[in-house]
Parts: C-alpha cells; structure tokens; sequence
C-alpha cells in the first residue's frame, strides 16, 4: 500500500484514494470523435513512469495529478487539478 | 509447573518453555510425521525456521493446524496433537509411501494418472487425502483479531544486540521508535551466548528505550514489508490454541515507518547426509538454545558437524551441562578445533542411524576412512543464512558473500538498512555433500532429497524456479528458511557456476505464516462490507417488511400482512397503487444539486438529453452515456430555480455517477462556474403513487399539488419539502424530498392521508411490477451498460446539438450495423416469463436475446416481460419461447411493444 | 520424447531414475523461422505446439525473456471454467474445457485437470436471477450449468456459513460440474515438452527488445539473444503486451495492473470445489498439496510491481472468512502477485494487428489461464493461415474503434469503469 501525498491534506494512505485514468486516456470533451475513441482506447502504458490521475475519495475528495513509477511505485510529483488549482 | 497435553498424555512443562523445549525436558523425540513419505521427525530448531516438528495446538474453533512446536510457549492445559499419521504417530501406516520412494521421485505425479479427468479425480482423491499437514477446524473461531495503524520515525526488527543497540541510540535521540522481537523475551542470540551481554544488559537497554518513548513488542514478527515503507506486524497476545484474556488472540499492525532497520541475524543451515531429517538430529545453535535458556539437553552422547567456529561454542554449552561431546567432526581442512579440548576429526557426516525415537549412531568420512560413532544426538551447523527477507520484499538486492557462502543485502529501494548478524554473517568452510542423494534431505517437511534436485536438473528444470517447483522445494510451511542455500549450492554445482550465478527465488510475504483470522479482522464477521441504513429504517422495521439488499443498502421488498408471500403481498400494494394510492420510500436514489451560472451547460454536458430549454419549475426524463456512447444511468434533471437544479439517478450506479460528475466537473470543465453536490443522503424521499396520490398531496401540503413534471416548493406542517410530480409507476405520483433528519414525520404524516384512502406501503418488489408494466427501464436490467440509446429506443430524446459525453463513441460504425440487441416487450401465450429466461425460436438455437425484467399485469393478470432482442424493434408481433433450462421453465411469449399499461399517459393528468 | 507412464516410473525406481531426459531441449536460436511466438507462457508454448500440430509447421520458436511459465502461468489461481454469460466468450472458454478434459492424454504430461465443480454463490434473489440468466445463456449453448438450492449448496460444502443472518447470506448457487482447477507449471511445461518433440526451438533467457521492419511489415525481432527473422510474428505475452506491443510503436487498449493471491498452509480437504461468488470478490480453492488458495480483486490502478498490496490481500481474506469461517486458523503461507493485461471490455484480444505480420494475443484480464488451451488452438489457426478463427473472430483488437465490444459485465471502457 504505497502513501501519496495529497496536494491539501499532506501524505495519507494510498486506500483513501481512488485511482481515475492515466492523463494520456482524457477525452477532451471538444475532440472528434475519432480522436475521441482513439484516446478512450489506447494507451502508453509505460514500464516506467506515467502520469495518473487520483482522486482523494476518502479524504478531502480533490483530484490531483500523480507522476508515478510502475515497476518501483516511486512517487516523483503530485499536483492538484480542479477549479481551485487554476490559474 | 505447567500441565499441557501430547497425543492425549500429560506432561508438565516449566515456566518459558516452548512446545519443543518441554517435549525434549520430557524425553519426546519423536514429534510428526513428514508431508510425502511420512517419515519419523523430530525437532530441528529452536525458531520459526522449524520444518519438522508441527502439530495442531488447541482445541474447537481455536485449532491452531501446524504449529510448530518451537514457536508456541506452553501454557496451563495447552493441548497439542501430531499430524500427518494414522493410526498413531509412532506407528503411522502412511509410512509405507517411504517404501515406494524410488518410484515417488520429483514430479513423479507428472509422468502418470493418465486417463479422463474423471480418473484423474479418482487418484486425486487418495493424493488429496495423503496430502495436507493437519486438520483445519470445522467450528467457527470464538475469538477476535484486531488491527492497528502506527507511524514511527524508526522500527527496528530483531532484538538482538544490534537491535537493541540501534533503537536505544535512536529512541535517545529523540525519535519515536518500535522495536519488535518475535520472541517472548528480549536478547536474541544473547539468550544462547549472554557472555557478551548478560540479560542485566538487556533489561537495562529495554528500559532506557521505553523511557526515552520508545515501544517495545514481543512476540510480533515483522511480516511484510510492502510499499513506502509501510511494514506489517503480526503480534500475538495469546498464544496458539491458548483462551485470550480480553478475547484478541492477535494484532495486525500496519506500521508506516520514517526508517526501518533490520536486525533479523541469521539461520543456522543443516548439512545434507543420509538421514539427516531422522530424529536426533538437530542444529547446533539450537542445541545450545535448549541447553542454556531451557536447561534440557536433549542428548547424553553428542556428536557435533560444523563448518565453522560457531559450533565449539555449543560443545562447551553440552560439556558444561555435563553432557559427553563423544566427537566433533570439523570439516574445515585445517584443523579449525585442534586446541578446544574436544574430540575433533577433519571430517563431514555420511549418514546416522536410530530409531524414531532418537539417534544410535553417526558415520562420517575422515581422511577418506569411513568412522562411526554411538551417539543419541547429532548437532549440526552448516553455516549461516541471513534473514534478509523483508530487505528484499521491500525490493533490494543482494551481495554474495564469498567466506561466508551466504547472500547479504547490498542496494535498499526503500528506506530499510541490515545491521548485525544479518549483514555480516560468520564465514564458514563449505564443502560438497559426499552422502547418498536420495536419503540427503534439503527441503525436510516436503521430504525434497538431493536426488531430486539432480533429477530436476537433469530433466531439464534447470532455472531456479523450475526446479523449486518441479520438486516443490521451498514451497513448505518454513517456505525455504532451511533448505533454499542447500538447492542453490547443488544447482550451481550442477550448473558449473557460482552460487550467486545460479539465481534466487523470490522472498515473498510473509516471512512466516500468518492466521487468516488475523488478516481479515472485523472483517470475517461482515466480509468488510458496511451496511447502509435508510433514515426511515426504525419506521420501515416496525412494519416487519422483507428486506432487500441493493448495494450496501437494504430497502422494503415488501409489507406482507398474515400468511401473504412476497408475491402476494407485491401484488397487494402494486393494485393499491393502481386503484387507489401507494407510498414508497426512495430515499436511496442518487440526488444531485447543481447550481450556478454555468449549471445547465454543465448538465448538458453529462445528460443526453437536451436540459438548457427547461423552464424554471419543470423537471424531465434524461439518462447519461458512458464515453464509449452506451447508456449506463437514467434518472430526472428538475430545475428547481435560474441556477438550481436537482438532478436524480440511479440507487445502484448512485457511487459511480458521483464520481463521474466530480471528473467531468473539477478535471474537464474546471472553469465552469458551478457547484455540484452530492444530495442522495441529505434528502430522505418519500414516492406517493396512484389514482388518489393528488389528494394525498393537496391535504398535506395544502395546496393543489405541481402537474406531472413540474416541481414546488412546500412545507408539511413547519418541514420544508420538494415535490416533483414524477411517475415511475404509470400513474399520477409524488416524490417528496425531505431533510432526512425531518422524514420521519413527513412520512407519519403521509402514511396517514395514504391509510385514510385506503392505499398501502409498497415496496421494491410492487415497484418492479408497476414499472414493468408501465415499461420503464432500471439500471442493472435494461440499461446494462451494452446498449445504446437506439437500442433502447431513447435516440428521439437525444440532444440535437450533441456536446454530451458519449456523442463521439455513438458515431462507432458497429453501432449502427444490423444484429443489435434491442428492448422489447413480451407477453406470454402460454406459461409464465421466467426472468432471466433466454429467447429462442426453436428448441436447440442459440439464443437471441433474454428476458430483463418480468411481471403480471397489476389488474388484468397475464405475464409479462421486458427484455433484450437481437433486431427487436422489427419483430412485434413474433412468437418465440423464453426457456430457462436451469430452472426447467419455458414460456411461448410474442414480441410486443414495450408499453403495457396506459402508453398515451392519460393517468399523469387529474 | 520418451513417453511418461507409469511404468516407466516403476523402471525408474530400480535404475535410480536415471533414464529420464530433458524435457525440452535448450537450442540456439536460428537465424530466421518461418513463424515466431513472443512469450514463453501457457499460450505461447500451447500455441507453438498446435502450429506444429495442427499445422504440420516446423520451423517455430517460441521466445522467452525468461523462464518458460514464469509469467501468470505460474502466478494465476488455476482455475477452469467456461461458465460466462456472453456467447462468444462461453463458446471460446467451452471450447477450451473441452480440450482441457483430454490434455494429459494429448500432452503425454499429467496436468492435474480437475473437474471438481465451479460454484458460483448468490447472495440475494437479485443474485439468484442472474445466475440463472448465465446458466440458460451456457445451457441453451449446449454447456453445463446447474442452479443449486440452499440445501444443495450446504451438502455440496459444507464448511460453507449458511446461516441467514450473515451479512452476504448464501441463497444457492450456480455450478458449472466440469469447471475446476489443474496444475499451472505443469500446462507451461506438458505444452513445452509436446511441442519441443515437434521440433518446436522454445528459446529460454532471450528477450524481445526490437522488431525489424520493412516497410510497415514487421519482418524479424531483436533479441538479448541477436536478431532472428520470421515470415510472421505472434505476441503472446499477456502482462506485458503495452510493452511488447509498444516495441513495434503500436498502443493497445490494455492496461497493466496487479494481480495478487495467496495460499495458506497444507490441511487435510476441507473445499472440494472452486468456490467464487457474484457479490463479493474472493474466489477459493483447495490445492492438492491441501493450501487453500485464495484471490481476489486486482490492485485498480496501472502497475507492472509484481508486489502485493497488504489492503487488498486483507479485503479477499475477509470475504473468505466470512464465507468459510473454518478458515479462520488456517495460516497464509506465501503470497505473491502477476501483473495481468486488463483490457478496455474485459476480454481478451487474440488476431491482427494494424501491422502485416504482427499478431497479438493478449488482454486476458485475470482470466487468462483457463483459456491456455483454446487460445493457443485459435492463435496457432490465426498465425498459420493468417486470419482469425470463427472462435476467435470476435476478439479482434478493432473491435473497441468499432464498438464491437463484448462487455461481461457491462462496466465500460476502463478496467476499473465507474
């Protein structure tokens, strides 16, 4: 059980969150749908890292991006997402 | 002294004694029996590293199966029993499968048992039956195991020398430690060789550790180091089989430690002759062990073999308990032992001969002459393996360490260092074993010889991996503490490369094993599942309703009043609600509330349907598509107000479409200007349904109640409640949403005006039949997530101007093919639908489609269905049969319009 | 081969077993084959013995980086059933049943099948319903499927907690008599063994880190071992197709994540069948050694760890407790894990690519082992004629861009949909 370090509650156990999809499987809600399915239905799945996108579902509930290696688990970056981390 | 029981005898043990300690004080050499060939075993160890000496401690539910006797300390009336033999441990006919050993090679069951997989089941059974330790229990376990999460900067395993040393200097400076000992009692390799440090040493450092803050746990092994350096204890309060004073036999301890350091020393290895697994033969260290923390000494004429100083250490432990060391055999080439004052030959062990119940002689090869000598114990040491295990289950690596002949950690992935013995292990002289193969025993509870292992290699089960599984080797209760080195050197031997060349199996979870009662907790009794409660669950129990799980949820099936069954009752409360009015609790449906400015173009985003036209007031039916373009939810969009809206979904998909709403809302359109929140278990919700359902509205809200879909605001007595005039029943209905702190009266004061115009509960079960029968769709049945909206025949609702999730997957080119399941409703010319049922046109075709959902017509009586049917919408007026062989019912059905009941919806309007 | 029997056992006990050979043989790869098979599992290996087989091929090779088995072939729950609700994936996994009934006798190599019943439990008529619906969906394709009674189930296992107050109480049961479980090592190496006497080159420590190109036609792979040519090349590496896959720069609807399982120590038989259930997410057996052999969900999110995670091991170890509470002192002895190809459907891929030559075999979420010898025999069909089988026609890998997807569960397009 890895310990992610949530952008507003600092590190909790990795059973509060809830894993969403990796950033490269985001439909853009503007792409054509070939691009759309495409998105939808490959992806990189990398023996090394990746960007994830988490959920803190049993905690705050804010989602958050993880920069994750899939082979150690080692957790290089974390960033919140949503309305309160833009600009 | 302790009264505790073997095999049904009594005996007395002393105070500290483990199993095995006190069966060797009372003479008993002879303790189980062997997995294969069931030959007599003994004890070995003085640690968890025991292969031999199991038994089944306790009694009823807490039986503990394969205990080894050197890691349970005796208590008053502790009830032990040996495995494995029938009919009795020193006269075990199983013994005879030892006769048959040439032919019970490796892998043997591989090469034979041909047939059928029917014959195979005939040998199988007798295999099953021979195989297997001891005897699971059969009644339920009276006690409990908790869990616990800790945090510490530093948790130091082994409680040694190094280890205490380490977490005093740790907890001294000022960080929060846990150190952990496996044992009963502190010191380690102090308690068999205290002239270092006596035990006055380490009462004092345990002192200083707890008063510097520190936690000390005994009898709690570190089991699994898995990731970020989360370690997982297992710490037992009683012991195996023994009542536990507060009724927690064990812990489990999730500890996330800042660092960790291992101070788990070594395993003293056995050494490979001719019967090196009989009785009588045991590891040096553990000698001493029984001979000075115990004060037994399980032998009066004692042969020592040893590679290495360590076992001169055990010579003069047995001479000062007044035992004769008759020989040491040394197989170091010079000579090692020369000036100790024993006895010593240059020489390995050949083979030993005895009786089960313990040793008469031990012959050894010495300067190419074979000798023997008459002895009754043999204490072996074979050098050191370090317990490296949770090093390597956090993802380390391994050094070899050539003087030593030993792997030691080398590179940590997570924050864990080795210190002591561990790291750096005593060298030792190894030497090839010269003794006949198939009686040199390596993995001894899996009865894996020496000839195995060469057989395995010559049979071309040449890596690491095939080997331990060709001759399951490593693969008993001692998962390999003793006999993985012994398999490596012999493989790299055969493989003419160094050991660290040869390869190394995985160590994986747990280091030693660990009762599944401990790992489920709480868990057992609810299989970890909560339960959810309806806020009107005190009101709905006093009316004894049969009860439905849905999700963690449990809802009212139904009311039955007398003798009525579910059916009956259903039937009872569906009429009511058609002929005069019904009330329901639908408190569990996904409730959402979603307002500000951007709200609508929000909805639009996650309905399908067109939501931006509804005026303020008006609410309609929607339903929601995956990416892909199925439909996966449906439900209600009411706009309540400008910005306000309340949108409804399905009780089953309630989790998943929260979570659905919260990416599409905080990940892709972050800069919408709108909140979303999650209502379903703020509102309690109440539906009133049926002809009479108006009047019931007006005298409880004094007012004449919204038209069919359209909502007010309201308040029953000084509760404020929404209405929304929704119909899932056909007819004119209500759903009241209520502060679910306030349900209680607003139903009080609902079932009231329900009761006094003769209307009834209903529950899920009256609901299904109206709904069916109105032809409405649930999530689950219908909408299984492997239909589209043409399938369902919503596609004329769509939004026009697209922009909703799932626009792009419906432009798929498969969607549109011919072949597709379509919805369809069915009614029975002969027999009754069986839900569930599959639709065929003949006897002996695959089927076309199945039924979703069946019912009886409330009034008129007639079964019918709804259902799933490949080209459906083309075929009305078909016949087919909907058969269901599992339950041997079949119906002849024709293909009908999905509407049963009032399809113009004149019953919405009063 | 030299054939196995047992007298050639009993023959053995009097020359000390030294007549036996190796099971397969460790040859140098050649310079080119007619057809490669990337991936020294079950499916590699059972498709490598039914080219030559069934084929008449001879030049094959089967790739491993590492030790034949060693992937989920050795790592899975070993369990055998063709009892799903969809057609095409009940008629695929029965056409394998019916194989795995003969595979010893085919294989020469006693792989342990055991038809000791797949039971499936329900836990609410709701449950009960869509029992039913799988088993008429299997029955009325000709495969067996039995509803069971409260009663049945309590007499079929008896160590089963029956009583009505537990929190996911026991209605019955839906079993499959034929499904069950066999020996996992012993499919790897009974496939390895048949084929290599077919003259099949099964080509251990060689790993794949390249294909070779002409054009868009892949016409050979690099190798640890050098480069080896090939008329056509099979995937087959479950586990590890995003990476192999990737290699050739294609990205596939798959998604790796861990798998773990346990088994406890050896007891007397206490389950005779394999125990699953349609709310809950555990499944049990018991081996033949007498572990109780334990699984349960895989970890939802992307991994190629190869760990466990002590959260999940502890979820599966409650839902068994709470089913078979006699479990409850048993002691779990080892656990360890395999990173399985979760595919955006739930169901595998076996056929073309987008790429002349390049096939793939992969996409078999946790379910993959039951399938060994049906995925080999229509892979085998795909490679050696260069188009899928009626069986495996509708696994094909653009099945997702045409929504043609066949959903068992009808969760959607994520492993771990929502």
């Amino acid at each position: 059980m890895m310990q992610i370090s949530c952008p507003h509650c600092g590190p909790r156990a990795q059973n509060e969150f809830v894993y969403e999809r990796t950033i490269d499987s985001v439909v853009a809600l503007d792409a054509a749908p070939e691009e759309a399915m495409k998105t939808l239905f490959t992806r990189n799945n990398p023996r090394g890292v990746d960007e994830e996108i988490w959920r803190h579902t049993y905690g705050c509930r804010a989602w958050m991006v993880i920069t994750r290696h899939r082979v150690t688990n080692e957790i290089s970056a974390v960033r919140a997402v949503g309305p309160e981390a833009l600009p | 002294m302790i009264n505790f029981t073997f095999d049904g005898k009594a005996y007395e043990a002393q105070e500290g004694d483990t199993l095995a300690a006190a069966l060797l004080r009372n003479g008993i050499g002879l303790v189980g029996r062997s997995f294969k060939y069931h030959r007599p075993r003994g004890i070995m160890t003085a640690g968890v590293e025991e292969p031999n000496a199991l038994v089944t401690v306790g009694e009823g539910g807490r039986a503990e199966p394969n205990t080894r006797a050197t890691d349970v300390f005796v208590y008053e009336g502790l009830v032990a029993k040996s495995q494995n033999r029938w009919p009795s441990l020193s006269f075990d006919m199983g013994a005879v499968l030892g006769l048959a050993a040439p032919i019970f090679s490796a892998g043997f069951y591989y090469k034979t048992f041909f047939g059928s997989a029917k014959r195979w089941m005939f040998y199988e059974y007798f295999i099953r039956k021979a195989a297997g330790l001891g005897d699971a229990p059969t009644e339920t376990d009276p006690d409990r195991f908790s869990q616990r999460a800790a945090f510490c900067d530093v948790l130091v395993v082994g409680a040694g020398p190094a280890g205490l040393s380490a977490a005093l200097e740790a907890a001294e400076a000022g960080k929060r430690v846990i150190l952990v000992e496996q044992d009963s009692i502190l010191g380690a390799s102090l308690i068999r060789d205290p002239q270092e440090q006596d035990e006055a040493w380490i009462d004092a450092t345990a002192e200083k550790i707890c008063a510097a803050g520190g936690r000390i746990l005994t009898r709690t092994t570190a089991s699994g180091y898995w990731e970020h350096d989360l370690v997982t204890l297992t710490q037992r309060i009683a012991e195996p089989g023994q009542v536990p004073p507060n009724g927690v036999a064990q812990r489990l301890w999730h500890v996330r430690a800042g660092e960790v350091i291992l101070a788990t020393g070594s395993i003293e290895r056995p050494m490979a002759f001719a019967n090196n697994d009989a009785p009588g033969v045991m590891l040096s260290q553990a000698v001493r062990t029984y001979a000075r923390r115990f004060g037994v000494v399980p032998g009066k004429r004692i042969a020592i073999a040893t590679n290495n100083d360590d076992a001169y250490k055990t010579a003069e432990a047995l001479r000062d308990a007044g035992a004769e060391i008759v020989v040491i055999l040394d197989a170091r080439p010079t000579s090692a032992g020369a000036d100790s004052g024993f006895h010593v030959h240059n020489g390995v062990p050949l083979s030993v001969t005895g009786a089960k119940h313990g040793l008469k002689s031990v012959s050894a090869l010495v300067n190419g002459e074979t000798k023997s000598w008459n002895v009754d114990l043999l204490a072996v040491s074979g050098g050191f393996t370090p317990v490296v295990h949770l090093h390597m289950q956090a993802g380390g690596t391994l050094d070899w360490n050539e003087e030593a002949q030993a792997f030691v950690p080398a590179i940590s992935r997570q924050k864990v260092k080795t210190i002591g013995g561990a790291a750096n292990p005593e060298p030792i002289f190894t030497v090839a074993p010269v003794s006949n193969p198939k009686k040199s025993f390596v993995d001894f509870q899996n009865d894996v010889t020496l000839a195995d292992v060469d057989l395995a290699w010559a049979e071309g089960y040449r890596s690491v991996e095939h080997l331990k599984r060709y001759t399951t080797l490593g693969m008993a209760t001692d998962q390999g503490k003793l006999s993985n080195m012994a398999a490596l050197g012999r493989l790299s031997e055969k493989q003419g490369v160094a050991v660290p060349e040869a390869g190394l199996t995985t160590f994986r979870p747990p280091y030693t094993p660990v009762t599944m009662g401990l790992l489920a907790g709480a868990g057992a009794r609810d299989a970890g599942a909560p339960t959810r409660r309806l806020a009107l669950f005190d009101i709905h129990q006093a009316e004894s309703p049969i009860w439905q799980p849905l999700g963690y949820w449990f809802r009212p099936r139904a009311y039955p009043k007398g003798r009525e069954t579910l059916a009956q009752a259903a039937l009872r409360e569906a009429q009511a609600v058609r002929t005069t009015v019904g009330m329901t609790d639908v408190s569990t449906l996904a409730k959402f509330e979603v307002s500000g400015p951007d709200a609508a173009a929000f909805l639009e985003i996650i309905c399908a349907t067109t939501v931006n036209k509804l005026a303020v007031g008006r609410g309609r039916y929607t339903f929601m598509l995956r990416e892909d373009g199925f439909v996966f939810d449906d439900g209600t969009v009411w706009r309540l107000a400008e910005h306000r809206y309340l949108l409804t979904s399905s009780t089953g998909g309630a989790d998943r479409m929260a979570t659905h709403l919260s990416y599409v809302r905080n990940y892709l359109c972050p800069h919408l200007r709108v909140s979303v929140v999650n209502v379903q278990e703020h509102y309690a919700g109440i539906a009133v349904a049926g002809p009479k359902a108006s009047a019931v509205l007006q005298a409880m809200i004094g007012e004449y109640p919204p038209r069919h879909m359209s909502t007010v605001p309201a308040a029953i007595g000084v509760t404020p409640v929404i209405v929304l005039a929704a119909s899932y029943s056909g007819e004119r209905a209500f759903e009241l949403y209520v502060e679910a702190s306030h349900a209680a009266t607003v139903w009080a004061a609902c079932e009231a005006e329900v009761m006094a115009r003769n209307g009834s509960l209903y529950g899920l079960e009256a609901m299904e039949f109206l709904r069916i029968e109105k032809g409405h769709l649930v999530v689950g049945g219908e909408i299984d997530g492997r239909l589209t909206p043409h399938d369902l025949a919503l596609d004329k609702m769509l939004n026009k101007a697209g922009g909703y999730i799932g626009a792009s997957g419906l432009s798929r080119s498969a969607l549109s093919e011919p072949g597709r399941k379509q919805l369809v409703g069915l009614e029975a010319l002969e027999g009754t639908i069986p839900e569930g049922s599959m639709l065929i046109r003949l006897e002996g075709e695959a089927p076309q489609g199945h039924v979703t959902a069946a019912a009886f017509r409330i009034i008129e009586g007639g079964s019918i269905a709804l259902g799933q049917l490949v080209d459906g919408f083309a075929r009305h007026g078909e016949e087919l049969i909907a058969t269901s062989p599992t339950r041997n019912q079949r119906a002849r059905v024709r293909v009908v319009h999905p509407h049963f009941y009032d399809e113009a919806g004149e019953r919405y309007r009063d | 081969m030299s054939r196995y029997s047992a007298l050639s056992l009993l023959r053995g006990a009097f020359n000390g077993q030294k007549h036996w050979q190796p099971a397969w043989r460790d040859p140098e790869p050649k310079a080119h084959y007619d057809i490669i098979v990337i991936g020294g599992g079950g499916h590699g290996l059972a498709t490598a013995y039914y080219l030559a087989k069934v084929h008449g091929l001879k030049n094959i090779a089967v790739l491993e980086k590492g030790w034949i088995g060693g992937g989920n072939t050795g790592r899975n729950t070993t369990i055998v059933r063709s009892n799903y609700r969809q057609a095409e994936l009940h008629n695929l996994f029965e056409f394998g049943l019916k194989m795995w009934e003969h595979l010893s006798d085919e294989l020469n190599y006693n792989v342990m099948f055991s038809p000791r019943g797949s039971l499936t439990l329900g836990h609410s008529d709701a449950d009960m319903t869509m029992l039913a619906q799988r088993g008429d969906a299997m029955r009325c394709d000709g495969i067996d499927a039995e509803l069971m009674t409260q009663d049945q189930v309590a007499k079929f296992e008896p160590l089963l907690d029956m009583s009505r107050s537990a929190r996911f109480p026991i209605e019955g049961a839906l079993i499959q008599r034929r499904g069950g479980t066999a020996r996992h090592d012993a499919v790897a190496w009974g496939y390895a063994r048949a084929a290599d006497s077919l003259g099949v080159d099964i080509i251990q420590k060689c790993e794949v880190t390249g294909f070779v190109r002409d054009g868009d036609a892949v016409v050979g792979v690099e190798t640890t071992r050098g480069r080896i040519g090939a008329g056509r090349i099979g995937i087959c590496v479950a586990g590890n197709s995003g990476h192999v896959a990737g290699l050739a720069g294609l990205k596939l609807p798959i998604e790796s994540q861990t798998l773990q399982a346990m088994v406890t120590e050896g007891v007397k038989p206490m389950l005779r069948s394999v125990i699953q259930t349609q709310s809950l997410h555990c499944y049990i057996s018991q081996s033949d050694k007498g572990g109780i052999v334990f699984g349960g969900d895989p970890d939802n999110w992307p991994s190629y760890a190869q760990r466990g995670n002590p959260i999940i091991m502890e979820q599966a170890v409650a839902q068994g407790l709470a089913l078979v509470p006699a479990l409850s002192r048993l002691r779990m002895v080892r656990t360890w894990s395999g990173v399985t190809d979760m595919s955006f459907d739930g169901s595998p891929i076996i056929g073309e690519t987008p790429l002349p030559n390049l096939y793939l075999n992969g996409g078999w979420c946790y379910g993959g082992f039951k399938a060994t010898p049906a995925s080999g025999w229509t892979y085998a069909h795909t490679l050696a004629t260069g188009k899928p089988h009626a069986l495996n026609a509708p696994f094909s890998l653009d099945r997702f861009e045409r929504g043609a997807t066949i959903d068992e569960n009808g969760s959607g397009p994520m492993p771990n949909s929502r």
